[in-house]
């Protein structure tokens, strides 16, 4: 039961994108493009599941019992940039198709925000393997889903609207992603997380 | 780079262009949208913004200064991987500073701190100016665009904090009659806000995009 109230919440109530605010940058640059967002958030999901599970055992079984949870916030980055790193030589080595579709975004990950960020609630929220396994899982998906609407929304506007100049570009994602924000809130009383 | 300084007027030297560049023209936020995760995450209230810009103006600052002086060595290979090493070093000096001498603080910014090192102003200057220029021109850039980003959230902060909780730096400002904004502390707030001041700025600027 409380496996599933983190899957929720973390996609849903408390998702990373908009309520967090954080993986903005791909979020705003990428979502021009359906296709494009699409394989953006399927390579997040594998990208935040795989290295949050790492830096868990990292973090508990080495850094906590020999002191040093003090230079936490470089073993991540380390592990984030070397995961993301073998994903890309794998996939280049033994899945030549999907370089063309899922290579690209791989260095953008690197320096995704929401990728250490999912590491760092790990940390606050004291959450033990299980927990995080899920917890990354729901938030990636969650992730996912918020820049995949974005796309699809912004796709659909560039057909028929008329932007005022200033407002093009960035601006007008802001606005988007703030009503969207307010939609996602509407969602807040269907379980509360902790 | 070519060193051509007319020597008269001091707005046109190039200390003082680097420096303005990022404080207007080229501000972080405003013309090149990085960063901008935490800019909207933590500025519900001005102290938080404070103690945000702070930080990322040192962590910018300093790495600037350490990349620059190592621009010659760093193999371009692993150049992401070393910018980020650099980096997280400032980050854990500053969110250790923060958790020592102002823990309220430190609790409200939550995982924000540790965020700085993927904020995205800090590589991408590192990126475009630090690993190419000396270190002189390096901190002025970094302090330039320290500034101009630690501006702008103390400006969205001020904002914020007035129509949300009716005060300013816990000092209130605002009539009796008036009514919290609750929405102006939570994200679709922050959307609204920085995307109208993207609008008015963008059209002063006259810079637009498609």
């Amino acid at each position: 039961m409380e496996l599933i109230t983190i899957f929720i919440a973390s996609i849903f109530t408390h998702n990373i994108a908009l309520t967090y605010i954080l993986g903005m940058c791909p979020f705003i640059v990428i979502s021009r493009n359906f296709n494009t967002a699409v394989g953006m958030g399927i390579s997040v999901i594998f990208v935040v599941t795989l290295a949050t599970v790492i830096n868990w055992p990292i973090y508990n079984k080495i850094l906590i019992p020999n002191g040093s949870e003090l230079i936490y916030y470089l073993v991540f980055i380390i592990v984030i940039a070397a995961t993301v790193q073998l994903l890309e030589m794998l996939i280049e080595k033994f899945f030549p198709p999907l370089q063309t579709s899922f290579g690209i975004f791989l260095p953008l990950i690197t320096v995704n925000c929401m990728v250490l960020a999912v590491s760092l609630f790990m940390v606050l929220r004291k959450y033990g393997f299980i927990e995080t396994v899920v917890f990354a899982l729901g938030s990636s998906i969650g992730w996912a889903l918020a820049i995949i609407i974005m796309a699809a929304i912004k796709q659909k506007m560039m057909i028929n609207s008329d932007v005022p100049k200033g407002l093009r570009g960035a601006g007008i994602t802001m606005i988007i992603a703030g009503l969207l924000a307010f939609a996602f809130m509407g969602f807040a009383g269907m379980v509360t997380l902790q | 780079m070519p060193k051509k300084q007319p020597k008269r007027n001091i707005m046109h030297t190039k200390w003082f262009k680097t420096l303005s560049a990022g404080l207007w023209l080229d501000n972080p936020i405003f013309c090149m949208v990085l960063g901008i995760c935490s800019a909207l995450a933590i500025t519900n209230k001005v102290a938080n913004a404070l103690a945000m810009g702070a930080g990322v103006t040192f962590c910018l600052i300093f790495s600037s200064l350490f990349i620059s002086l190592l621009r010659n060595l760093i193999p371009p290979r692993v150049r992401i991987l070393t910018y980020m090493v650099v980096i997280a070093t400032f980050v854990i000096c500053v969110d250790n500073f923060l958790k020592a001498f102002f823990p309220p603080l430190s609790e409200a910014l939550g995982p924000y701190v540790g965020l700085i090192i993927t904020n995205c102003i800090i590589m991408g200057r590192c990126e475009a100016y630090a690993v190419k220029n000396t270190v002189f021109y390096s901190v002025l850039d970094a302090l330039g665009c320290g500034l101009g980003y630690s501006l702008v959230l103390i400006f969205m902060a001020i904002v914020r904090e007035s129509m949300a909780f009716g005060t300013i730096l816990e000092f209130r400002i605002m009539p009796g009659w008036w009514q919290d904004w609750v929405m102006m502390a939570v994200a679709p707030g922050a959307f609204f806000l920085l995307g109208v001041y993207l609008w008015i700025l963008r059209t002063l600027a006259k810079k637009t995009e498609q």
